[in-house]
């Protein structure tokens, strides 16, 4: 599995769009944020097509749309897998190996925090402490935690979600 | 509106307009405070807190390039609190910089580096963090070094609202937050047109020039090429700056000295294809007002505004005229026209141009830029590469005495000259194609309402019956008004539209020497004025350079075959 960069030459349905600049053709300033949400709740990320073409749409240079999209977190460039995993950096869990539990997500995944598997079943990412300390080395998938990790636990864990 | 207001800077008195800020206000009694975000070009943003300064009465200290000024406000601009405040902005931005000041493009003309010297940092008490970016050498005049950015959000500023490309923004937020075009890219990749006004604006070396001195360098060295260079009518007032004179001053006599020294084997002029041009221009406006043929015509000699209208109106090309700007038509002859008066190989000919500006790096690239069978101009090297390259030979400029530009293509009258300044081409024009139609000398030489620097201007000439109605834009801007205004069907009737992509002209050209002089750009034009005036010849057609080569070498007319072959470019949307 290799992480996935989106083809330029990928074709997206920019109709799709249409009846989302209907929704928001009333409002005259600012209707940048809730269409990008709505273009990414249609699209499931926000590729470089459909921002150009909602730039062009709403005659805001695209450079100020990548500003925004870069800013909240909420937004992503990037195709996201089906589960997110967030592998906890933390200090409890850093003292813990948590590196190592890094080391095996990577491996398994074959993928670097940030990226998506090509398969696009999951999105790894790294957070600072997930407030489940005395679990540590922990990580998310979804809405699941997984505590006292091991190296090798990691890839049978992920098996479970695949489907 | 001429309400004034009454306050007290550092105990010192003073009364300026309302809605003046506090930065404006004290530097009218003498004190600099500090900036960096802020610059005369922009408007404010208040992000770098370097100009910080105490209040009465306010909690938090302000921002005195944004805070307007009212009555009987008391502020103190170098309180102790201030002068902490200050430094820790300063050594923050140092903790995250590179310590690269001695191969920076801007050691010793940084604002950053003179910042941290006037406010006397000597420790910076953070971890150095060390930054990642990649440069970003796509461009072929710019050179991105983000790790040298400072946030500042300049470039974001002049190249959305002066220029209207936006190509820049911030992205990211915290400790990756940068500034950066759309997702990343290289400016080669985005609809940048090189204009290069960002790295004029950049306060550090996060945006330079790209330095094409080794490669002129190489060719002076080798004893096989003959080195031809010409020099831009506004390198002429620029250059001088770089050697602590006043902007304004005009150093032609020492430019060609100093090139003399430096080894180039003829120094000549673009003057001599700037009057050139204006014989081309002219016939072919004359010709294309009288077919009434893709009206109104646009000048053509700024690279800059050639991109801006591939990339942003490409419907509209066939308004450009077809003329090749003087920098080309220089390069097209010194390899034709030129080699074989001297008798030279034009394969052993190295043509090289001093340039204000940066869009000319691209443009002696282009594909049709080969109309002499080699690539008509070899390497362009901006003002300011100059000036380093002075420099580096040692040469105390301002000690040189002055020498002539060589004959054959070193002759320029007045009108060549102020090509240089917003304005000037469209005057130039004018006092050939009145002269040309009227058969008749021009009773004033001056086109007063042409003039200035309002961003864009018009005026209605009167050829003795034929009315030509002309406009002048500067700045991308301003340009882009005129171009909206075409696309609405020309409602003012405009005949002649004369277009330079830099706010002020090739003057304040992307490559020009940084100034920190708000009143810069009409110094400087001034001074190609009082060039032009003091010229003995000051009409393109009296130029005898140009003359002798009309007869011998074009067939003796402007517009002909030869013209076409060599001076004119087949623009896309021109049907040939
Ligand atoms: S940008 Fe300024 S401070 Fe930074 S390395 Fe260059 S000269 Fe030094
Ligand atoms: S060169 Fe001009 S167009 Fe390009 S980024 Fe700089 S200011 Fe903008
Ligand atoms: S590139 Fe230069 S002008 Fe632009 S934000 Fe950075 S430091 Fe400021
Ligand atoms: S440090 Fe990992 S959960 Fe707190
Ligand atoms: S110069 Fe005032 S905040 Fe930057």
């Amino acid at each position: 599995m290799g992480s996935v960069s989106p083809s330029p030459a990928q074709e997206f349905d920019l109709t799709k769009l249409n009846p989302i600049y209907d929704a928001y053709k009333h409002v005259v300033n600012g209707a940048l944020i809730p269409v990008l949400q709505a273009a990414q709740e249609a699209y499931g990320y926000l590729p470089e097509p459909v921002l150009e073409a909602i730039g062009e749409h709403l005659n805001v240079p695209i450079s100020q749309i990548y500003g925004v999209v870069t800013f909240y977190a909420q937004f992503h460039l990037e195709p996201r897998g089906k589960h997110i995993i967030r592998t906890c950096q933390g200090t409890a869990c850093h003292v813990r190996n948590a590196s190592r539990i890094l080391e095996s997500l990577k491996n398994t995944l074959g993928v670097s925090p940030g990226g998506t598997t090509s398969d696009l079943q999951f999105t790894l990412e790294t957070v600072a402490c997930i407030g489940a300390c005395s679990l540590a080395p922990v990580m998310m998938v979804d809405h699941d935690t997984h505590g006292r990790l091991k190296p090798d636990l990691v890839p049978k864990i992920l098996d479970n979600y695949r489907n | 509106m001429s309400k004034t207001v009454t306050l007290t800077i550092d105990n010192q008195s003073v009364t300026v307009q309302a809605g003046v800020t506090i930065w404006g206000a004290a530097r009218k009694i003498g004190i600099n405070i500090p900036t960096l975000c802020h610059h005369f070009d922009v408007k404010p943003y208040s992000g770098c807190r370097v100009c910080v300064v105490e209040v009465q009465g306010a909690r938090a200290l302000a921002a005195a390039c944004s805070f307007p000024v009212t009555d009987g406000l008391v502020v103190f601009t170098n309180s102790p609190k201030v002068r902490e405040a200050r430094r820790l902005v300063v050594e923050l931005l140092l903790a995250n910089h590179p310590h690269d000041c001695f191969t920076c493009a801007r050691n010793q003309n940084c604002e950053l580096q003179a910042l941290a010297q006037s406010l006397g940092i000597k420790e910076i008490r953070f971890p150095q963090s060390k930054p990642t970016w990649p440069l970003d050498e796509t461009s072929p005049s710019l050179v991105r070094d983000p790790n040298k950015c400072i946030l500042c959000g300049r470039c974001v500023r002049f190249c959305s609202d002066k220029q209207t490309c936006s190509v820049y923004t911030f992205a990211n937020r915290g400790f990756s937050s940068t500034v950066t075009p759309a997702f990343g890219k290289g400016l080669s990749e985005v609809k940048c047109t090189l204009c290069g006004q960002c790295s004029v604006i950049c306060p550090t070396g996060a945006i330079t020039v790209k330095d094409d001195t080794a490669k002129v360098l190489e060719a002076i060295n080798d004893p096989d090429k003959v080195v031809v260079v010409q020099t831009a009518p506004a390198t002429r007032v620029g250059l001088g700056e770089i050697f602590g004179n006043a902007p304004g001053s005009i150093v032609t006599g020492q430019m060609v000295t100093a090139l003399k020294r430096i080894g180039f084997d003829r120094v000549l002029d673009t003057n001599f294809t700037a009057d050139l041009t204006i014989m081309e221009e002219a016939t072919e406006f004359l010709k294309r007002l009288g077919a009434n043929k893709h009206m109104p015509m646009i000048t053509s000699c700024s690279p800059g505004w050639i991109n801006f209208m591939e990339m942003y109106y490409p419907d509209l090309i066939q308004h450009h005229s077809t003329c090749k700007s003087p920098q080309q038509m220089f390069g097209a002859l010194a390899k034709t026209y030129y080699a074989q008066k001297e008798g030279l190989d034009p394969a052993k000919i190295v043509s090289v141009s001093i340039m204000p500006c940066t869009a000319k790096k691209f443009e002696c690239r282009r594909p049709e830029m080969k109309s002499s069978g080699y690539q008509d101009v070899d390497y362009v090297l901006t003002t300011r590469e100059l000036g380093q390259l002075i420099q580096s030979f040692g040469l105390s400029f301002n000690d040189l005495p002055s020498s002539d530009y060589d004959p054959i293509m070193g002759c320029g009258t007045g009108a060549g000259t102020i090509f240089g300044n917003t304005g000037g081409v469209m005057e130039a024009a004018l006092r050939t194609a009145y002269e040309v139609v009227t058969k008749e000398t021009l009773p004033a030489l001056e086109f007063e309402t042409i003039r200035g620097l309002g961003g864009l201007r018009e005026a209605e000439i009167d050829l003795k019956g034929t009315k030509i109605k002309v406009a002048i834009a500067h700045g991308l801007g301003n340009a882009r008004k005129v171009m909206d205004e075409l696309k609405a069907g020309n409602p003012r009737g405009w005949n002649f539209i004369e277009v330079m992509a830099c706010p002020g002209g090739c003057i304040s050209g992307g490559g020009q020497p940084i100034s920190h002089d708000i009143n810069y750009r009409s110094k400087r034009i001034a001074a190609l004025y009082t060039d032009d005036r003091n010229l003995p010849l000051r009409k393109s057609h009296d130029n005898p350079e140009v003359q002798a080569l009309c007869k011998e070498f074009l067939g003796g007319e402007y517009g002909g075959h030869k013209s076409h072959e060599l001076l004119h470019t087949p623009l896309k949307g021109h049907e040939h």
